[in-house]
């Protein structure tokens, strides 16, 4: 695809996050470029959760800070609630922040090791909450209670005291703080082990439904994805290759990039044979170099000369399953 | 594994010559400011020549440790490793360090997690990848650049002949993992260790690593021992596996058996707690309760018990030893096994007494049948 084109948007007035043409590009050494995003253009809507998934580099975490403007798009348009943020100056962009959140990867760095966990919690409500403490205690105590910590044990331990889902939960709870509409959750299991995954994705599960958040859910799990979206968007090397409901994808997957990736899980069953005819296919091109036309083609099946030169754009399989390819592995109808 | 006679194997005993490993009662326990962490607690296990183990646990489980105390990794003096470790015969735990030097990488060798970590930024991979030839057999720097690349060739890299001369940094993960395996299998070994090979790798890339590897085992008859976290990676790639919770083997079983007739509760807790690409979206995942006992201050009784949704009182007294499931080899650490009528009613009476690890389990496993949909699940993970 890695395609443009957008084919795939649902109409304004259904969406809450609208992103069109989105560029990013960072400088690199010797006057390069790194084309981390390559005119991008997703949607989301209130309450949906979609999930973002690709191989490391193709730009899924650059998508995701460009939203809230951290930092902002070269170009493009990032309309969340009606409002175009990339028009707004850097103080402007600020309290529409509050209604966007974010966690990371790696919740232990990504919680101030001197202060205490109240504390930390409660440093979004020093700038744009109550400004009675009493009442901040009070909301910071409810908020450790609803992600499962005891707010009598947590208040006054400092980060390192705490293990790494538990460091999570705390990242959770100060990025709800100010009742965010929108969530953006950055590989938020992927350092976690496996038997505390499923207790920060169920915790995440109730949250979304308590608070009535809005999540864009980034990972390169493909199960963790598949179970948690009710759309799922594949990226490859800054470009879009597929977007459909993960049931429909995982099941009829178009693009041959999203089938490579499927493939390549290892599921846990033994039973299966193992997949060798893919031990051939090259590494993932350098973004400051992509390919012309179509950015997967060097390592795609299908390719044509057709791949070399046109771009493809996404196209319509069904009401919600597009894909940008131009010999994908289903039929399309446009 | 097989169940061969309690016999401890003496250095000079003669052993089959299908026996590469014989793990015995492994203990190591790190000396801390804080008191004794015990990493690994009295492991046994019997490897056959030609098979490959999978070590599974989570962080924290002593994987890691069992595998470095076998190669004799583990240095420094607030160490301590008792039991014995028999490879062809001779027991590595009391061989001299001159001795082992000549073990490793010749006929014992090992990749690990971090590729970029493991090999020398200062070095060019051509060198390091023969580094072991040139060491163990003597051979000279021609014949060695001949088979680096030879090796390089074998693990697939790309115009091998032109990256022989490049550094570590040079090469993206996925090659750098290659250049490493490529590094262990110089001089042949008999047993290779890979300590979460491909942990740090894309999945593409994984598959590929590990296809290789499993290609590699074949060809030459090694015996791998692969140390994973995921389960995914085991059960496509492994004969058998281990698993362990808090420095013991919790389970062993050839990997078709581990996972169609699943014994351990933490083992089941495990695969009930991964997501799958298989199931629907939305399936609510069975998460484990609480996390892992601190290895140094380990509870009395089953170290699983306090997250255990089978736990009864004898679970909380007496550590349970391996007991055998079936006639397979099989084995199994629990009082009250998956699969047994005795786990059944110790389920029916944890839900009775409404013990908070057994309610969260039936609640999931309720929403997971009804096919609920996001958000209905009383269900809460505290940790």
């Amino acid at each position: 695809m890695a395609g443009t084109g957008k084919a795939h948007l649902r109409p304004d007035e259904e969406v809450l996050i609208k992103i069109e043409d989105m560029v990013v590009e960072f400088r690199a050494a010797g006057k390069k470029t790194v084309k981390a995003v390559s005119g991008i253009s997703l949607d989301v809507k209130e309450g949906e959760t979609l999930g973002l998934v690709g191989e490391s580099g193709c730009g899924k975490s650059t998508v995701a800070r460009a939203l809230i403007q951290l930092p902002p798009p070269n170009s493009g348009s990032v309309v969340v609630n009606g409002v175009e943020l990339t028009d707004l100056s850097e103080k402007e962009v600020r309290p529409y922040r509050t209604g966007l959140q974010i966690i990371f990867q790696d919740p232990i760095s990504s919680l101030n090791p001197r202060r205490q966990v109240a504390d930390i919690i409660a440093e979004p409500l020093k700038v744009w909450g109550p400004d009675d403490e009493e009442e901040q205690a009070e909301i910071v105590d409810r908020m450790l209670y609803a992600v499962g910590l005891d707010p009598e044990v947590a208040r006054d331990k400092r980060p390192h005291e705490f293990s790494g889902g538990q460091c999570q939960r705390i990242s959770i709870a100060r990025s709800l703080i100010l009742g965010p509409k929108v969530l953006i959750c950055d590989e938020p299991v992927s350092a976690l082990d496996v038997s505390v995954q499923a207790q920060i994705l169920n915790l995440l599960r109730d949250l979304k439904a308590e608070y009535g958040l809005t999540l864009v859910f980034i990972a390169h799990d493909l199960a963790v994805v598949k179970n948690v979206s009710d759309r799922v968007a594949v990226m490859y090397l800054g470009k879009l290759c597929e977007v459909a409901e993960p049931d429909d994808l995982y099941a009829n997957a178009a693009h041959p990039y999203t089938s490579l990736l499927l493939d390549s899980i290892p599921e846990p069953d033994p039973t299966l044979s193992i997949d060798l005819s893919m031990d051939q296919v090259p590494e993932i091109p350098s973004s400051i170099d992509p390919p012309s036309g179509c950015r997967f083609r060097t390592r795609c099946p299908q390719a044509s000369e057709r791949c070399i030169d046109e771009e493809p754009q996404m196209r319509k399989i069904s009401e919600s399953h597009h894909v940008a390819c131009h010999h994908p592995l289903i039929a399309v109808n446009g | 594994m097989t169940t061969e006679g309690a016999v401890a194997a003496r250095v000079d005993v003669p052993v089959p010559a299908s026996e590469i490993l014989r793990v015995e009662d492994l203990c190591t326990s790190f000396f801390l400011p804080i008191g004794e962490l015990q990493a690994v607690r009295g492991v046994s296990f019997i490897l056959q020549r030609g098979r490959s183990l999978g070590i599974v646990g989570e962080s924290g489980s002593g994987k890691t440790v069992l595998a470095r105390s076998i190669m004799r990794l583990n240095v420094g003096a607030n160490v301590k490793t008792t039991g014995s470790a028999f490879f062809e015969g001779k027991d590595l735990l009391s061989l001299e360090s001159r001795e082992m030097r000549k073990l490793w990488g010749s006929k014992i060798a090992m990749i690990f997690q971090d590729p970029m970590t493991s090999l020398n930024p200062m070095v060019k991979i051509g060198r390091q990848v023969t580094e072991h030839l040139r060491k163990h057999r003597g051979v000279g720097r021609q014949a060695a650049k001949q088979t680096a690349l030879e090796l390089l060739n074998e693990v697939r890299i790309p115009e091998a002949a032109s990256r022989i001369g490049r550094f570590p940094h040079e090469l993206s993960g996925g090659m750098r993992q290659r250049v490493s395996i490529a590094s262990a299998l110089a001089c042949e070994p008999s047993l290779l260790f890979a300590d979460e090979p491909t942990t740090a790798l894309d999945v593409t890339v994984q598959h590929q690593i590990l296809n290789l590897l499993s290609r590699e085992q074949d060809q030459r008859n090694m015996t791998l021992v692969m140390v994973t976290h995921d389960l995914g990676v085991v059960a496509g790639r492994t004969d058998d596996t281990l698993v362990m919770y808090a420095g013991k083997v919790v389970e062993k079983a050839s990997t078709i058996e581990i996972f169609g007739r699943t014994s351990h509760p933490y083992t089941e807790a495990l695969m009930r707690s991964i997501p799958r690409t298989t199931q629907a979206s939305h399936t609510p995942l069975v998460a484990i309760t609480g996390r892992p006992p601190v290895a140094t201050h380990l509870p009395k009784g089953c170290a699983f018990s306090l997250r255990c949704p089978y736990a009864q009182l004898k679970c909380h007294e007496e550590d349970p030893p391996l007991i055998p499931i079936g006639n397979s080899g099989h084995e199994a650490a629990c009082w009250y096994p998956v699969g047994t009528d005795a786990n059944q009613e110790a389920f029916e009476r944890n839900l009775s007494d409404r013990l908070p690890q057994t309610l969260v389990v039936a609640d999931a496993l309720i929403a997971g049948k009804m096919g609920q949909t996001p958000g209905d699940s009383p269900e809460e993970g505290s940790a």
